[in-house]
């Protein structure tokens, strides 16, 4: 094992310990080690992925980034468990560029199933290297050593020898070995335990540092001035206008406009008291008639992405048929605080940023490429952030601090406002989905003869989503498009002998899209178990009891069974034969390959005024091996909930110029008022992988709630959100 | 400039603004090294800049520091440490009551207003206190049970 140079070795020490002390006393000094990191980045070399250090303490490095989910401490569990240290000795560097190796950005839920399993190979690899270090000092054979609790020591007892002394401050030099042995679920002790999560105190204390609180010396506070129609190019700005604010400077890059202070309160004002005139926008469709709309979109492709039997042969001789439209509209990530970067473009070349982005490594070859710069001198730092889930404004918060910083010289804050957010985060896209289906009765139940489902979606286009400021200032760049898999879980779960989904892939749509929680997933079984419902109220059958006749995957019959047990569903048709108050279910096997998750919930309609209230949500949600159960009952819980507010209020409406729910009133989330008494069951297989659980448990939800309304008060709700307004649009006799 | 006196965690402080409208949130957070508080709307929406000005929670983010003037300002620096945290702020590390924790700050500053008011509140009563203070992330059951659990009472079913 080569022994690194004592000036690299402090050069690694160094490179973390300032990036965590740096970054309290105020980040200036984690810039000193920009370009001399010294740290192996390669997501082959076990180096890349840990370091010891003396005291014995371990530090995970990763791409993946916790926003909030709790993944940092799941990694460091897993981490301790697989080398044998205490899991207070482990910490994380997550999302760094200049520290962390690429094993790609977080979301899809991969940061356990995937960079957490890349990770525990990489302290597999390790704790072998380490026992066999420990043989030549000893002078035993590794067989006879182990490692736990920070000490490797003989088996039969003895002296032994801490991790820190053994390894501390060196490096590994191993490439990552993917048949290094695993220790046996079994016999976990740290993983499986709800260990507390470490960035809670400081969150509570208000000591946690945001990406919002970084301060640089000579930092300017910026705000950009939008165009009050989306594409709107600038004519003319009256700079007097803001003259008599203290420091202001105004930048402008064609019809990029920002204004910028050493005091954000003046930054503030002058992007309110700004004079501008500004010409036509690129015009909008408006949000009302969006799903006419969508369909008269150009088709990027056709894609049949299921079709086992003949459904349009069955479909077309079936004598009993059900068909039905599904809508889901335009949604905010709606991030309770506005995205917000700090940018250092210095003469020099070097280029440091920091950012909540999902994507740091991501975003720095976009700037690279985009800028012909070396990516070596680029260094994206990820910092907390508000909860993004998903990509919100973050990437293009740090290209305008990027933007700025450059045209100043100066380091740069760019803080969106709360209108910005909701206005202008990428949107998680409009869906729709054509429904049909032949049933046929079979002794006292029902079967799925034949399923078809097809959907509109935008296409997935190559390249960088592209950033608002590079078009207001006239910059070419890539225009990708990217919302992630949108198409899982159209197909019907139960047995059919006939299914075919097909996806129209769309090449526009008319608000820019992203990756938002679950992506596709909640409308599309919003659509299969809402459809589904349909076909057991018509065929007059027990929703439950329908769904297990056609269901043979123990995991999955087990979540069902456990979600009616824990809210004791009596069997029944739907509708609820007295009306006001009723129960939905819904089931979904996440990605179609993923976590099993079951819902069932309890709601009082009042038809009258439309309202709905959610009593109480039982889930039974089955992951795998769970790595923390506090950390994953907490991910449920919000997937729960958060999806119950996207389902009761959630659309990003928008005129023929620009977006129109842009504050808490005019796009409103979930209050307190509404929270529903929320209960969930864990299923845990050790002997299986881990999943991910940052958006499984959204996906039944806004289903189960839609066939609770219809439970109580016989109204079938096909679009979201469910407003009063649209229940009682829907309950008036002759809709549709 | 104009200087504003006040009490703030405790100890006198002093702001300077060149704008007597200046909200507070901006004078805490950049002037006197306090960033508990959060920008989240600034349109007092959502209650992530919450601080509490003679006991009351108020709305930084639309609070002009000129008011400010001989008032008794709490941060939620000035409740406890990551160390020594409240009552309330134990709580709500007990409970894990926070993902990202962005509103964070806003729900314990109410909370802690509520519970000197009402000791010992019901279900129903927190939810009203915290219902103009908002939460994206879904921590809403954790944080009933957070308040319920600094209020002395057994963490009930919220």
């Amino acid at each position: 094992m080569p022994q690194v140079t004592s000036l690299s070795r402090r050069g690694l020490l160094r490179s973390t310990s300032a990036l965590l002390v740096g970054f309290s006393l105020g980040v200036a000094r984690a810039q000193s080690t920009l370009t001399a990191t010294g740290k192996s980045l390669d997501p082959n070399e076990v180096d890349s992925f840990l370091a010891f250090a003396a005291d014995g303490s371990v530090t995970i490095f990763t791409s993946k980034v916790d926003v909030g989910t709790g993944l940092r401490i799941a990694l460091s569990q897993m981490v301790a468990e697989e080398i044998g240290v205490p899991v207070e000795k482990v910490s994380v560097v997550d999302g760094d560029t200049g520290l962390t190796p690429d094993h790609g950005g977080t979301g899809g839920s991969t940061g356990i199933p995937r960079g957490g399993v890349e990770i525990r190979r990489a302290a597999a690899t390790a704790r072998e290297a380490l026992l066999r270090l420990a043989a030549d000092r000893l002078h035993r054979p590794a067989s006879e050593l182990t490692l736990e609790n920070g000490e490797v020591r003989p088996r039969s007892g003895g002296v032994g020898m801490a991790l820190g002394t053994l390894i501390g401050g060196r490096r590994l030099s191993l490439k990552v070995d993917p048949q290094a042995p695993l220790h046996d679920p079994l016999s976990y002790k740290i993983v499986g335990k709800p260990i507390l999560r470490p960035d809670v105190p400081a969150k509570c204390t208000g000591r946690r540092q945001y990406v919002h609180d970084v301060k640089l010396p000579g930092m300017l506070h910026a705000r950009v001035v939008r165009p009050p129609a989306m594409g709107a190019r600038l004519l003319n700005v009256d700079e007097s206008s803001v003259s008599a604010l203290p420091g202001v400077r105004v930048v402008r890059m064609e019809s990029f406009l920002a204004v910028l202070s050493a005091d954000e309160w003046a930054a503030i004002r002058a992007a309110l008291e700004l004079k501008t005139t500004w010409g036509e926008g690129e015009g909008l469709p408006g949000h009302e008639g969006l799903d006419r709309y969508v369909r008269t979109l150009p088709i990027e492709k056709e894609e049949v992405t299921i079709n086992r039997g003949d459904a349009v042969a069955a479909l077309a001789s079936a004598t009993t048929k059900l068909s039905a439209t599904y809508t889901w509209p335009n949604q905010s990530h709606a991030s309770l605080g506005p995205s917000c970067s700090v940018a250092d473009v210095r003469a020099d070349g070097s280029v440091t940023i920091w950012s909540s982005s999902q994507g740091t490594h991501g975003l720095r070859q976009a700037l690279a490429r985009q800028f012909s710069l070396n990516p070596a001198r680029i260094r994206v730092i990820f910092a907390d952030g508000s909860g993004s889930y998903g990509s919100n404004g973050n990437d293009d918060a740090a290209m305008e601090a990027f933007l700025l910083s450059r045209a100043v010289g100066l380091p740069v804050r760019l803080q969106w406002t709360r209108q910005e957010e909701l206005g202008l985060d990428p949107k998680g896209p409009q869906q729709i989905l054509e429904m049909r289906a032949a049933v046929e009765k079979s002794g006292g139940g029902a079967r799925i003869a034949a399923w078809e489902a097809q959907m509109w979606v935008p296409a997935s286009l190559p390249g960088p989503r592209p950033f608002l400021a590079l078009d207001a200032a006239g910059i070419q760049q890539a225009r990708g498009q990217n919302s992630g898999l949108l198409n899982q879980n159209a197909d019907t779960p139960y047995a059919s002998p006939h299914v075919r989904v097909v996806t129209h892939w769309t090449k526009t749509t008319p608000l820019r899209p992203s990756n938002l929680r679950a992506p596709g997933k909640i409308a599309n079984v919003f659509a299969t178990e809402g459809f589904t419902d349909e076909i057991a109220a018509a065929a007059e059958v027990d929703p439950i009891a329908f769904r297990l006749s056609g269901l043979n995957d123990p995991r999955a019959i087990e979540v069902v069974n456990r979600v009616a047990k824990m809210i004791a569903w009596k069997s029944r048709p739907s509708p609820n034969p007295r009306p006001g108050a009723g129960r939905g279910f819904a089931y979904a096997r996440y990605k179609q390959s993923e976590n099993y998750v079951a819902v069932a919930m309890e709601v009082e309609v009042d038809r009258t005024s439309g309202k709905v209230a959610v009593k109480r949500v039982c889930c039974a949600h089955d992951g795998g091996l769970i790595i923390n159960p506090d950390g994953l009952r907490n991910q449920v819980e919000g997937n729960l909930l958060q999806t119950l507010s996207r389902a009761l209020h959630e659309e990003t409406k928008f005129d023929r110029s620009r977006v129109t729910s842009i504050d808490w009133v005019s796009y409103p989330i979930l209050k307190f008022s509404e929270v529903p008494a929320v209960e969930v069951e864990l299923v845990n297989h050790p002997e299986l992988p881990p999943l991910g659980a940052g958006e499984a448990a959204a996906a039944p939800v806004a289903a189960a709630l839609a066939n609770a309304i219809f439970d109580a008060s016989r109204i079938r709700l096909r679009s979201v959100p469910f407003t009063p307004e649209r229940l009682i649009r829907v309950a008036t006799p002759g809709h549709e | 400039m104009a200087k504003y006196n006040f009490q703030l965690n405790g100890r006198p402080a002093t702001a300077e603004s060149w704008d007597p409208a200046q909200p507070l949130l901006y004078i805490l957070r950049n002037q006197l090294g306090l960033t508990g508080p959060k920008f989240g709307c600034g349109l007092g929406q959502c209650g992530a800049c919450t601080v509490l000005v003679d006991g009351t929670p108020v709305r930084s983010c639309v609070t002009p520091v000129s008011r400010m003037e001989k008032r008794a300002v709490t941060t939620i620096e000035g409740l406890g440490s990551p160390e020594k945290p409240d009552a309330v702020q134990a709580a709500f590390i007990a409970e894990q009551a926070a993902q990202c924790g962005y509103c964070t700050n806003g729900m314990i500053m109410t909370a802690k207003a509520l519970l000197a008011k009402t000791p010992r509140p019901t279900v129903e009563q927190v939810k009203a206190g915290l219902n103009n203070n908002l939460c994206r992330c879904g921590t809403h059951t954790r944080i009933l049970s957070a308040v319920l659990r600094a209020s002395g009472q057994k963490a009930a079913q919220a």
